[in-house]
C-alpha cells in the first residue's frame, strides 16, 4: 500500500468533567490511505468522532485534553500545530461534513456565498467571478437542481437533502486530500440516503479525497467503506477490511453488533442483542472494557484484569482485533454476513 | 383550501370479533395560521384519509419518511389529537367523538410508547411514580399493593425493583425505554401504540427492547401498532404492514406481501434504498434513487400525491387519486393506477439468475 495520508498514533483525549474524567479515547492508532473509503464504527459514546476533532483541533481545551498521541498528515503533527495552521488545513486539505447541515450551515448567507467564501479563504488571489463559476460547478456536481437559481438561495429555502448536497459542495470546493464525514446520512430520511450515498461516491471520484466515514450505521459501511475501524468504549476493538469484518469478525462486540441487526431481506426468529448497557467512560470496567458484556469471556479471568492489545491475528493478513481470545472466535457460525445477501 | 372536514357522525360500528381497532377515513388537518390576527391561511394535511384495521393480538406495522403523517395517526387513534374527521373505532365501540371523561375508562385499554426515551420521563419523578402514575390517575390500588404491583412491573421489563427509587438521568436509553413500557402496561393494556419506540437507541440496546416487546406480547396477548422509519425493524416485528406517504397509505399487505411482492412504486423504491446488509451485496441490488424530495402536505399534489417522484406516472395519475384496493391480480391492497409486483430486494440477483439461465438453455440446445 501506499503511504498513508494521515497517520493517528496512540492517540488519547480526556474531558474532565463534574463527575470525574471521560476517557473520551484511549490509545487509538490508525492509518487512512490515498483515495480509501475508511469506516469507523461505533455507537454512542465509543469516541468514533473524537479522534478526527481532535485531530482537526475541534474539541474545545479545556475541558478536553489530549493525554498523548500523535496525528501525522504531510510529515505534520497536527496535535502540535498553531491554530492558524489549523484552520488554514480544515476546509482546505481536510475538510468535513456533517450530520446536521442546518446547524452547519450559517442561516443568513445565501448558499452561494457560503461555498464561494470556502473558495476565496483558501485561495487567496481567486477572482469572486471565478468563485461564483466555480461555485455554480460545484453545485451541479453534487446534483442541486437549478443550480443557477438555487445558488442564491439561504439555507432555509433548502430541505435537508439538499442542505447536505451544498455541504458536501462546500467540502470538496478546494480539492481536499482527506474528508470526513461524520455520520452523513443519519439526519436524512432513506431515499434521500440512498441520493447522498451517490453523491458522496461522486465527489470522491471527483477529488480522489480519502474519506473517513464516521456513523453507528452499518448499512452505510456496508456501501461505501473499504477499511472499517470498530470502536468500544473509547478504544479500536477491530480494524480489517469491510468484506473480513462483516463475513469473519474477530472481536466478540462486532460479532453481537452484526447479530443485534435486524435485516431486511430474512426473517429472523430472534435478534441477538448484546446483553447489559454500554460501560461509563469515567468508570471503565478493569480489563477488557467489553467483558461484562460479552458471551465469550465467561468469567475467565485475564478478561477482568488484563486489558487486552490490539494485535495482528496469524495468517489473517491486516486484520487486528483486540482480544484475549480471538483465535477462538474463528470456527463460531457468524450469523449475519456469512450468507451471501439471498437471505431467508 | 380554506376549510376542514368536519367530523363524520356517529354510527355504532359493526366489525368482525377478531378486529381489535378499525379506522375509517381518518383525517387530520392542522391549520396554518399566520399575521397579527393568526388567521387561518391554509391547512397542513397531515393525514388525509386513512383506512386500516388491525387484528387482536398481532403487530401491524406502519411505516414511512419523516412528514409522512404516521406519528400524526397514531396520535390520533389514541385521540391524543382530535381527529378533524373519520372514525376510530376500539373494540366494536365508536370513540371518536367520547369527551375527556368517556375516554378514560378507553384509555386504560390503550397506550402508547413514545421515541424518545429522554423527554418523555419527567425528570423530577421516581422511577416509582412514573410507573405508578397511571395506577394513580385511574385509582386502582394503594400503597403497598401499588407498592408490589410497580415492582411486578419493572421485573416484567427486565429492570430490578431497586431501580423503582431512582430519577430517570440515571438510567441509559434503554432501560429507560423499558421504564416508558412498563409505565404503559401498568393498566393491563389490550393496544399499545409504539412511536418509533427503538430509533433513539443503539443498535445493540434496540435489539434487546424489539425482543422484549415480543415476550410481552406473548405474555400479555397484546396488539401492537407499531410506527417507524426504520423498514428493517418493522420487518421483523410485524405481521402487516401500512406505508404511509403524504397523509395517506399507499400500500397494505402482510410482511411477505409487502417485502417481497410490493407492487406500489413508493414501496419499491423505499426498499430498494435502504443500505444493504452486507458489503457482499454491493452491486447486487437494483437501487431505484427517487428523484427530488416529499412535497408539502399543506400543498399535496392532484391525483396521487406519489406521482411527482413517480416513474411510471401518466396523465391519469394527475386527474384521479387512485383508491387503495387489490390491483393487478395482487391480494392486498394498493393505492397505484400503475401497480406491478417487483421485488426490489432481489430484482438484480433474478435477473442476473434469469441470463444464467437463459445461457445456460441455450447452451444446451447448441
Amino acid at each position: 500500500m501506499a503511504e498513508p495520508v494521515l497517520s493517528i498514533r496512540d492517540l488519547t483525549v480526556e474531558f474532565d468533567t463534574e463527575d470525574g474524567v471521560v476517557k473520551a479515547v484511549t490509545d487509538v492508532s490508525y492509518d487512512l490511505y490515498p483515495g480509501e473509503v475508511l469506516g469507523i464504527v461505533g455507537e454512542s459514546g465509543s469516541g468514533k468522532s473524537v479522534s478526527m476533532l481532535t485531530v482537526l483541533g475541534l474539541i474545545p481545551q479545556p475541558p478536553g485534553r489530549v493525554v498523548r498521541g500523535e496525528a501525522i498528515f504531510e510529515g505534520e503533527d497536527l496535535l502540535k500545530a498553531p491554530a492558524g495552521r489549523l484552520r488554514e488545513i480544515r476546509g482546505g486539505k481536510i475538510a468535513m461534513i456533517f450530520q446536521d447541515p442546518m446547524t452547519s450551515l450559517n442561516p443568513v448567507f445565501t448558499i452561494g456565498d457560503q461555498i464561494a467564501e470556502a473558495l476565496l479563504v483558501h485561495n487567496p488571489g481567486m477572482e469572486e467571478e471565478e468563485a461564483r463559476r466555480r461555485t455554480l460547478e460545484l453545485l451541479e456536481l453534487v446534483g442541486v437542481p437549478f443550480a443557477e437559481r438555487r445558488v442564491d438561495q439561504y439555507p432555509h429555502e433548502f430541505s435537508g437533502g439538499m442542505r447536505q448536497r451544498a455541504m458536501i459542495a462546500m467540502a470538496i470546493a478546494n480539492q481536499p486530500k482527506v474528508l470526513i464525514a461524520d455520520e452523513p446520512t443519519t439526519a436524512l430520511d432513506v431515499t434521500i440516503q440512498a441520493q447522498i450515498v451517490e453523491v458522496i461516491k461522486a465527489a470522491q471520484r471527483e477529488t480522489n479525497a480519502a474519506i473517513v466515514l464516521i456513523t453507528h450505521d452499518l448499512g452505510l459501511i456496508a456501501e461505501l467503506a473499504d477499511r472499517v475501524v470498530v470502536m468500544y468504549a473509547g478504544r479500536v476493538v477491530e480494524l480489517a477490511d469491510v468484506f473480513t469484518i462483516f463475513n469473519s469478525p474477530r472481536h466478540p462486540y462486532t460479532i453481537g453488533l452484526m447479530s443485534s441487526l435486524a435485516r431486511l431481506d430474512a426473517d429472523q426468529e430472534r435478534l441477538e442483542p448484546i446483553p447489559g448497557q454500554p460501560p461509563s467512560l469515567i468508570s471503565l470496567p478493569p480489563g477488557c472494557a467489553f467483558h461484562p458484556r460479552c458471551i465469550h469471556s465467561q468469567g475467565r479471568e485475564i478478561c477482568r484484569t488484563e486489558v487486552p492489545v490490539l494485535r495482528s491475528l496469524p495468517g489473517e493478513g491486516d486484520h487486528v482485533s483486540a482480544c484475549h481470545f480471538a483465535e477462538e472466535l474463528v470456527a463460531r457460525d457468524v450469523r449475519v454476513g456469512a450468507t451471501s445477501g439471498g437471505g431467508a | 383550501m380554506t376549510e376542514a372536514p368536519q367530523a363524520a357522525s356517529v354510527a355504532q360500528a359493526e366489525t368482525p370479533s377478531d378486529e381489535i381497532l378499525r379506522v375509517e377515513g381518518l383525517v387530520k388537518h392542522f391549520p396554518i395560521k399566520a399575521g397579527v390576527f393568526k388567521r387561518t391561511v391554509g391547512w397542513v394535511r397531515a393525514v388525509d384519509g386513512v383506512d386500516l384495521s388491525v387484528k387482536t393480538g398481532e403487530t401491524f406495522g406502519i411505516v414511512g419518511e419523516s412528514g409522512c403523517g404516521k406519528t400524526t395517526l397514531g396520535r390520533t387513534i389514541i385521540k391524543l389529537i382530535e381527529p378533524t374527521a373519520g372514525r376510530i373505532i376500539f373494540e366494536g365501540r365508536d370513540i371518536t367523538n367520547l369527551k375527556r371523561k368517556e375516554m378514560r375508562p378507553v384509555r386504560r385499554d390503550i397506550q402508547i410508547v413514545f421515541q424518545d426515551p429522554y423527554a418523555s420521563l419527567n425528570p423530577r419523578m421516581t422511577v416509582r411514580e412514573i410507573v405508578g402514575e397511571p395506577l394513580h390517575v385511574h385509582g386502582l390500588s394503594k400503597g403497598a399493593e401499588r407498592r408490589r404491583r410497580v415492582e411486578e412491573l419493572l421485573r416484567t421489563v427486565g429492570l430490578s425493583p431497586e431501580h423503582a427509587n431512582r430519577f430517570p438521568h440515571e438510567f441509559s436509553g434503554g432501560q429507560r425505554q423499558r421504564i416508558g413500557v412498563a409505565r404503559a402496561l401498568a393498566l393491563n393494556p389490550r393496544l399499545i401504540v409504539l412511536d418509533e419506540p427503538v430509533s433513539a437507541l443503539d443498535v445493540s440496546i434496540q435489539a434487546q427492547v424489539v425482543n422484549l416487546l415480543d415476550e410481552l406480547q406473548q405474555q400479555f396477548g397484546l396488539t401492537y401498532l407499531f410506527i417507524a422509519h426504520d423498514l428493517s425493524v418493522v420487518r421483523h416485528v410485524s405481521d402487516r404492514v401500512g406505508v404511509m406517504y403524504l397523509g395517506k397509505l399507499v400500500e397494505v399487505g402482510t410482511r411477505e406481501e409487502i417485502y417481497r411482492t410490493p407492487m406500489h412504486p413508493y414501496t419499491q423504491a423505499l426498499l430498494s434504498a435502504v443500505p444493504i446488509d452486507s458489503p457482499n451485496q454491493r452491486g447486487k441490488r437494483e437501487r431505484i434513487v427517487l428523484q427530488g424530495d416529499v412535497p408539502s402536505p399543506a400543498n399535496p399534489p392532484s391525483g396521487c400525491r406519489f406521482r411527482t417522484r413517480c416513474w411510471k406516472a401518466q396523465e391519469i395519475c394527475a386527474e384521479e387519486d387512485p383508491a387503495l384496493v387489490p390491483r393487478a391480480g395482487g391480494a392486498h391492497p394498493v393505492a397505484c393506477h400503475f401497480a406491478e409486483v417487483m421485488d426490489p430486494l432481489r430484482l438484480a440477483e433474478a435477473a442476473a439468475a434469469q441470463r444464467a439461465a437463459a445461457q445456460a438453455t441455450s447452451q444446451a440446445t447448441s
